[in-house]
């Protein structure tokens, strides 16, 4: 086999360390606790789902790109993941239109 | 065709066969080989497209005259069932990816696909998913709720017996299929192209299985929850379709509709695209508006899931949903518009010679056209209140099916069938075949028109000789035993031309795309030195000097040694049987659900040993 | 297929999983498992949309009474902190550590199955409480059905990871062939994530959207 320094990280491009693992891990921790803290004070009304869509949406960004690298691949893994995601994203709004807002 | 048959040798001095392969049944049934899965997949998809025509001479036989009782109303129902399913699930998709075996590794100059076993197991498990969905004509009967199964007859309260069970875990193991063959598809055409060739150099034919495949890969999940659903309705005693229980029968319409619109994207992009490789080569012009047809293509696929309440208009969804969804299916005409005006603008002062493959070809464009007009008529909700559930329906698929898809997929065979085998198809026998299939197409599907419009509804078993409709019935039948014939005088042309067909060099057609630079048939290595590409036309290029390239000369392939870049030997991927075994597992799954538990999990077992054994396979 | 070069002193990486002699330089099976995952987006997708179009069907099991904020934000932070654990076992089989990659992946596994039995118990106490996957409501049998999903594709993952420490003892695994350990580490990533939109959607948004409104502000 030839020479290497280990899988992808021999490839030219940055690499979180595992020191910035963590600290995204603590920010995951943090935005969850924040959520849990929306819901639990009552004061934001309606605007409790925005808010919820937003903080969940980062979290899901979050691991994306760091967790699982995407910040750092091609981009067309990304173009892949999140074609799809706008796809299920997109039908989801459908069904909910069509089911609670216009229609059936 | 003796002009056909010295054209401009490419590759090959010889004729006929390179290399004698080991043509054991045991080669087949391990292969990994993509041509080899391309001709298992065409061999087997022509079966069912028999079986399919069968089901439907039967329904348009029993439809032959008023109170007609060939068929008692039960039969009738799982006919008219299992030849949508059949033609939709068992001929047409694998038809599709027959083409997407035989032709795209070699259109990008790959030496297969980027997962051969992957791609065995597709084929596999195919045929495992085509024997649970016609189980029932041997034991229990088959599915007779109509190819999309509306709920709620679909329960087991209205469908006691196992047909609709076969159609849910049949369908599911065929979603299996599909999907590792498109994950397979998408991976290779991404990333086993061969140098200098850009996306935008891609031959259509590979645009099109690319988003094909994509449209695979995010439609197939949606019906894969639905039957999930269906299955738990019927099995367990959930209520997800059903109203006593709290549940709506009208989500199993919009999920089977989510993932059924995009499916018929699936089963006609594919066709544009061979008919988009074979209008070039035989108008001796490069397709015209290359970028457009692939751009149309692609907006096809974004916006078939946009649209799919236009199969519910009649179901009451409010004015609002028609709206949107009646524009965004006006909208999904223009694309298609446009590509009907490139394949114009391609024939347009060609040079143009009329092989069945062309004949073929031409003859979709104009046939889609009708089948298009009635669609876009489709897309008016008022209009769909009388046409839905009518016969004026049954015309448009079949016009977009037959005409379109079919006409397309046997231009293909007749375009591709050289490659495979290293002998032409007979040209005479092959335009009797057309003008049969033209001429009885239009006669059988033609006054379907009129009986939607008379309201001549849909899967009714008989009729009454006071309704009117008892003369285009008639005309109707005989139509389809025109093509009938035209089918037998197919077979007939195939089995006495991979024997006795006048032998076909590399490059019969004089064509400018990757394939016809190799032997026909090819070796197994396919290349022996990866070509290296400088634009949509590397074979016109190379063979008539480009228009715009320095590197066209460089690299074009030569035949004869097995060796490749380096003098180093090719290494093939060897053949296993891992993927039949875990096909297999799927099976023993799916009757062990259908008949008696405890196999089902000796069959997850089984499928658990078929993938760890896969996986741990040593790669020879 | 190429066949992978050997020599010593080429800076290239001509190793399949490096992506070597590919168009876009990426590996064949890490390009599959993403297309794969867009696919399971859809899946989740239309399992999470059946779940909006039917939570509003809860009559006797109001989701309020049921779904449980605090018990389930700790083992929606429990799945967090194994995608931590997981990034931190590729991490060690890229460095060549191959101990630290097997304790880091039995960390992993051992926080899924951890979600796996809160998971389970939350479940017997709804069973027990009235709220099934059959018989009671749509509520019931889309969160079952949707939440229940989710569990398959944690146990396949735990699965998963398990046998990788398998191999590793019995075959090894060298830093090379680190791939092996992404691509798991992509699909467990992938679930994770899953968990946050089910998290949010099923237990946040249904528990506020149900939940009885409150006395003097």
């Amino acid at each position: 086999m030839a020479e290497h320094t280990g899988g992808a990280a021999s490839a030219a491009h940055a690499h979180p360390t595992i020191r910035q693992y963590i600290v995204v891990a603590v920010i995951l921790t943090i935005i969850t606790a924040v959520e849990v803290a929306v819901f639990y004070i009552h004061w934001f009304g309606v605007f409790v789902y925005p808010i919820l869509f937003v903080l969940s949406a980062s979290k899901f960004v979050l691991v994306g790109a760091y967790y699982m690298h995407l910040k750092y691949d091609p981009p067309v893994m990304t173009w892949l993941f999140v074609g799809g995601l706008v796809i299920a994203t997109a039908t989801i709004g459908g069904l909910w239109a069509l089911f609670n807002g216009f229609g059936g | 065709m003796a002009a056909i048959a010295s054209a401009p040798h490419f590759a090959q001095e010889h004729g006929g066969h390179a290399k004698e392969h080991d043509n054991s049944l045991w080669s087949w049934v391990t292969t990994v080989d993509h041509k080899r899965i391309g001709i298992l997949y065409g061999v087997s998809s022509f079966l069912f497209f028999l079986l399919g025509g069968i089901e439907a001479s039967l329904i348009r036989t029993q439809l032959i005259v008023p109170n007609n009782r060939l068929v008692d109303p039960d039969t009738f129902n799982q006919l008219t069932t299992m030849h949508a399913l059949t033609m939709v699930f068992l001929a047409l998709m694998p038809l599709t990816a027959a083409f997407f075996n035989i032709a795209v590794p070699l259109m990008i100059g790959a030496r297969d696909v980027a997962f051969p076993r992957l791609n065995a197991f597709s084929y596999w498990t195919f045929l495992v998913g085509a024997l649970i969905l016609n189980f029932g004509w041997i034991y229990g009967g088959s599915p007779d709720s109509g190819w999309f199964a509306y709920a709620n007859i679909t329960s087991r309260q209205y469908s006691p017996g196992p047909g609709m069970d076969y159609y849910t875990l049949g369908l599911q193991v065929l979603g299996v299929a599909s999907m590792a063959a498109a994950l397979n598809f998408i991976v290779t055409i991404l990333n086993m192209r061969a140098p200098g060739m850009t996306l935008m150099r891609m031959p259509v034919f590979v645009w099109m299985t690319l988003v094909t495949s994509i449209l695979i890969v995010l439609a197939f999940p949606v019906i894969t929850v639905a039957l999930i659903f269906l299955a738990l309705d019927r099995m367990v005693g959930t209520s997800f379709f059903n109203p006593t229980g709290g549940g709506d029968p009208i989500l199993w319409q919009h999920l089977f509709w989510i993932f059924g619109h995009p499916e018929v994207y699936i089963l006609i992009l594919p066709a544009m695209g061979v008919v988009s490789e074979i209008l070039p080569t035989f108008s001796r012009k490069p397709l015209f508006g290359y970028h457009f047809v692939v751009y149309s293509g692609v907006a096809i696929g974004f916006l078939a899931f946009g649209v799919w309440s236009h199969h519910m208009f009649a179901t009451g969804l409010g004015p609002i949903a028609d709206s949107g969804f009646a524009l965004a299916t006006m909208l999904i005409a223009i694309p298609t518009g446009v590509k009907i005006f490139n394949w114009i603008g391609t024939l347009w002062d060609g040079a143009i010679r009329f092989t069945t493959a062309m004949l073929f070809a031409t003859a979709f464009i104009a046939v889609f056209i009708v089948g298009g007009l009635s669609g876009v008529m489709h897309a008016s909700p008022p209009a769909v209140l009388q046409q839905s559930a009518t016969y004026f329906i049954v015309a448009h698929i079949h016009y977009v099916l037959f005409g379109g898809t079919i006409f397309g997929l046997f231009g293909g065979i007749y375009y591709w069938f050289p490659k495979v085998s290293g002998r032409l198809l007979s040209e005479s026998a092959g335009k009797v075949h057309f003008w049969l299939t033209m001429v009885g197409m239009n006669i059988a599907f033609f006054p379907m028109h009129f009986l939607g419009l008379d309201g001549m509804p849909r899967r009714i078993y008989t009729y009454g000789a006071d309704m009117g409709w008892s003369f285009w019935n008639l005309v109707s039948t005989l139509g389809v035993y025109l093509i009938i014939v035209g089918t037998l005088i197919f077979i007939g042309n195939i089995v006495w031309s991979v024997r006795s067909g006048v032998v076909a060099f590399s490059d019969p057609w004089d064509a400018a795309t990757l394939e016809w630079s190799i032997p026909s048939p090819p070796p197994e290595h396919n290349f022996d030195r990866i070509p290296v590409v400088a634009s949509a036309r590397p074979l016109w290029d190379w063979k008539y000097g480009a228009a715009h390239s320095h590197e066209s000369h460089a690299h074009a392939p030569i035949a004869g040694a097995q060796h490749g870049d380096d003098g180093e030997h090719i290494h093939m991927p060897n053949p296993s049987y891992w993927p039949l075994v875990t096909a297999v597992g799927l099976a023993v799954i799916a009757f062990g659900i259908l008949f008696w538990i405890p196999m089902a999990i000796f069959g997850v077992f089984l499928l658990f040993f078929g993938i760890n054994s896969w996986a741990f396979e040593p790669a020879g | 297929m190429t066949a992978s070069h050997a020599t010593a002193t080429t800076h290239v990486d001509t190793s399949p999983d490096s992506g070597y002699g590919t168009t876009l330089r990426i590996s064949h099976r890490k390009l599959l498992m993403w297309a794969f995952l867009a696919s399971d987006c859809m899946f989740f997708g239309t399992l999470i949309a059946n779940f909006i179009t039917y939570f509003t069907r809860n009559e006797g099991t109001s989701p309020f009474t049921f779904l449980d904020i605090p018990y389930t934000s700790v083992s929606a932070f429990v799945l967090l902190m194994s995608s931590l654990t997981m990034v931190i076992a590729l991490a060690c089989i890229q460095r060549g550590d191959e101990i630290g990659m097997r304790i880091w992946l039995v960390a992993t596994a051992l926080l899924g199955s951890v979600f796996l039995g809160g998971q389970y118990f939350e479940f017997t106490e709804f069973y027990h409480k009235g709220m099934q996957l059959t018989g009671v409501n749509l509520f019931s049998s889309a969160f079952f059905t949707l939440t229940g999903t989710h569990g398959l594709h944690v146990t396949v993952g735990v699965i998963w990871l398990l046998s990788l420490v398998v191999v590793s003892f019995t075959k090894g695994i060298k830093s090379s062939e680190s791939l092996n350990v992404e691509i798991a580490g992509l699909y467990w990533h992938f679930v994770d994530v899953v968990w946050i939109i089910i998290f949010a959607a099923v237990y946040l948004v249904g528990n506020t959207m149900t939940a009885p409104p409150l006395r003097g502000g």
